[in-house]
């Protein structure tokens, strides 16, 4: 009995001095990420994460896929409240309001080793939604703008100039007109062009409210702009896209099954994230373009996607750990070959010069559309209680394409409910 | 002496019996009990408790009395997900009690392929809910999905069927009952295998028809069973959201939104626990009524064998 006890007690030491050894070894970090287009992107990042481990082998990583982008936030505030909240993750850049109201992160500018140089590395409108009140907060890492695609076959099939997209609204209304297809009893094969409103509704209305020269935020993320007349005109030029113009699918388009629409040759054109870009390409049975977005006062789009936030509840060691992390997976050959496997805009210029990438946009130029209209982008509506405010919007945008309520009234409500959210934080 | 002795230790010996028995009925209760009050009783009231306050982010939460009750009764979208919870539990309930009782019946006979029909009948039941949402979402996927492609063979123009107002909720019940009539088609089985035969062959000699024997024999010793699975099916219309998250995220605009899927986005995507707290205060409230009228009005009308 005595023996056992001794047997046991040592054998228990001895677990404890191999468990604290490793733990000396090794910093572990938990990253959550989100994946919001098509493609085998949970792959991608594994192959990263492993690389990086075996350069680092004082540095175990692992990464949890948590759905999109709004089931990661949830996931990751859910694990903070119950006390176990990941290190670092990937999340929305607009989610910083909310993360900090929270008082979830930590600005990653006073972590040791995120120095100067290297937060200045970045296209600085991936920056924008990062820094509030003269820090930065979070690292741009898959980030994008909204894309035109476009089927060329469909183009000259219509008799359209497959290497001229339009470029204006009236342009995309008249185009579309010609690109729609009806078959002998009058039913629709082939819609002109399609705009995502589930999902992410919000983020189609900003990139039409931008282009009708309308921004949708202030800068302390307390105010909206939703019943702007502008704002109005832009939702009620994508709402006619379907009810006035015929050229698109009446009803909620969904965000999920678009790609698939363009793909199987039931819409000409789509709105899409440029993330999608490489599982577009990888798809297609046939010719296709990339093209900015038609302007109407000007060019736009807002920029879109996560960045890399790092956790106030990690420890000093794990922080250095997860910005050590962050630049490995930034830097510009991997920023390159992320920007190669999914489409996203690599988030540094440098990215652009390596070999591997200049390589594969001499073949391949639609892969720097979605980079060249960076000069017309602008922050992507970011907000205080930002989710509140998503659904606010989301819903207000398929009041109007479902025409449960006119543009001007599914806003005026939005308006009102948002201001009673961030009354708040006035 | 003896006798005198026994009287003594007489009640003693029963004292003790009965509370040996007693403290043995609370052992065997121990495990339930202390599982109700940890994961039951004590959530509730805490949710209650927490309804009354206000939302603490990072700070300290104070107490605001009936606030949040009162932006529960402005919130447009709560009345809403009320409404439609309302709508989807008259949609499904009746239905499926219907269907499964149509079911019940017919493979209740003696039939070839009765059992054959019967787990046809029942399969849907077995497969998870995410599972079947994902089926039903290819359905009703626009141009390419089944119905879709249903319809154009026919002629029929395409729909956006999840996509539309007002056809979403007709969809999703639709599924439900599908996905629910097996399940109480086999509580109906049961029934109607323990309705004794005699009565049938009593009903024969009487001369009565056999939709009369249905009517007044089989429906009413059925009661009991149709009263346990309309309970059951309202409390489930309340409880059931899975295929929310698979196929609609509660939209277009709210308009397939149910009020336990709107709990979850208050808690969880807008991190509003405390109003998130009131929600299900209320959620409580109108399940608690649906059961107190199972037990205190409805029970007492129904003839039970």
């Amino acid at each position: 009995m005595k023996f056992k006890t001794k047997a046991l007690l040592t054998a228990g030491l001895m677990t404890v001095a191999s468990l604290s050894a490793t733990v000396a070894q090794a910093v572990n970090l938990t990253m959550y990420y989100p994946v919001a287009v098509g493609g085998p992107v949970t792959k991608v990042i594994d192959d990263m994460v492993q690389k990086f481990q075996q350069e680092n082998p004082d540095i175990k990583v692992e990464a949890v896929y948590a759905g999109n982008y709004t089931d990661t936030m949830t996931k990751a505030m859910t694990a903070m409240k119950g006390g176990q909240p990941p290190q670092l993750s990937v999340l929305f850049s607009t989610d910083l309001f909310t993360l900090m109201d929270e008082k979830a992160i930590v600005p990653i500018d006073e972590i040791p080793g995120a120095d100067k140089d290297w937060l200045n590395s970045f296209y600085p409108a991936f920056m924008e939604n990062g820094r509030v009140e003269g820090k930065t907060w979070s690292v741009p890492f898959q980030r994008s703008t909204i894309v035109l695609y476009y089927n060329k076959d469909a183009f000259k099939e219509a008799g359209l100039d497959p290497e001229k997209p339009p470029a204006t609204w009236a342009e995309m209304v008249e185009m579309s007109k010609k690109l729609v297809k009806k078959d002998a009893s009058g039913n629709v094969t082939r819609w002109g062009v399609e705009i995502p409103s589930t999902g992410y509704g919000y983020w189609m209305l900003q990139a039409l409210a931008i282009q009708n020269g309308q921004k949708l935020m202030n800068e302390a993320g307390n105010q909206v702009s939703f019943n702007a007349p502008k704002t109005v005109e832009a939702l009620q030029y994508w709402v006619d896209l379907a009810a006035k113009e015929g050229v698109m699918p009446k009803g909620a388009v969904e965000w999920g099954t678009l790609r698939t629409d363009f793909l199987e040759g039931k819409t000409a054109m789509m709105w899409h994230t440029t993330g999608n870009l490489t599982a577009v390409k990888e798809g297609a049975r046939f010719d296709f373009g990339v093209a900015m977005l038609p302007a109407m006062e000007r060019r736009g789009s807002p920029t879109g996607g996560g960045n890399f936030y790092v956790f106030k509840s990690a420890s000093p060691e794990q922080q250095q750990a997860a910005v050590k992390f962050i630049r490995w997976m930034t830097a510009p050959e991997r920023a390159a070959e992320w920007s190669i496997k999914t489409g996203y805009v690599a988030v540094t210029p440098a990215a652009y010069e390596t070999d591997v990438m200049k390589n594969y946009v001499k073949d391949f130029p639609q892969a720097v559309v979605a980079r060249d209209q960076l000069e017309h982008a602008v922050a992507e509506l970011s907000v205080h209680d930002n989710g509140r405010i998503y659904k606010i919007v989301n819903d207000a945008v398929q009041a109007a394409v479902t025409g449960t309520q006119t543009p001007q009234e599914a806003l005026d409500n939005a308006q009102k409910q948002s201001e009673r959210v961030l009354s708040r934080y006035k | 002496m003896v006798s005198a002795v026994m009287s003594a230790a007489e009640p003693r010996a029963v004292r003790r019996k009965a509370w040996l028995t007693n403290v043995n009925a609370w052992l065997l209760l121990l495990p339930a009990v202390v599982l109700l009050t940890a994961f039951t009783h004590y959530p509730i009231l805490a949710t209650l408790y927490h309804s009354f306050f206000s939302l603490s982010r990072g700070g300290a939460s104070e107490f605001v009395g009936l606030e949040n009750y009162t932006y529960m009764l402005e919130d447009h979208v709560f009345w809403q997900v009320l409404r439609n919870n309302i709508v989807f539990a008259i949609a499904t309930v009746p239905t499926s009690i219907a269907l499964a009782l149509l079911m019940a019946v017919w493979v209740d006979k003696k039939m070839t392929g009765r059992s054959f029909l019967r787990l046809a009948f029942f399969t849907p039941t077995v497969l998870p809910m995410i599972a079947v949402a994902n089926i039903w979402l290819f359905f009703y996927t626009p141009n390419y999905g089944l119905l879709d492609q249903f319809l154009k063979s026919l002629g029929f123009a395409g729909h956006n069927w999840l996509g539309d107002p007002s056809t979403v909720m007709s969809c999703l019940a639709v599924m439900v009952v599908w996905k629910e009539a097996g399940f109480f088609m086999i509580f109906y089985l049961a029934a109607l295998q323990t309705i004794p035969p005699e009565l049938k062959e009593a009903a024969q000699v009487e001369g009565a028809s056999r939709w009369y024997f249905f009517r007044r024999v089989t429906l009413p010793l059925l009661m009991p069973t149709t009263l346990f699975i309309s309970i059951n099916a309202l409390i489930n219309s309340f409880k059931l959201v899975d295929q929310l998250v698979i196929m609609t995220k509660g939209g277009p605009n709210n308009a397939s939104s149910l009020l336990l899927y709107y709990i979850y986005e208050v808690a969880f995507t807008f991190q509003d626990t405390a109003f998130a707290a009131t929600l299900t205060v209320t959620l409580i409230t109108i399940l608690a009524a649906v059961a107190l009228t199972k037990f205190v009005y409805l029970d007492r009308r129904i003839h039970y064998q």
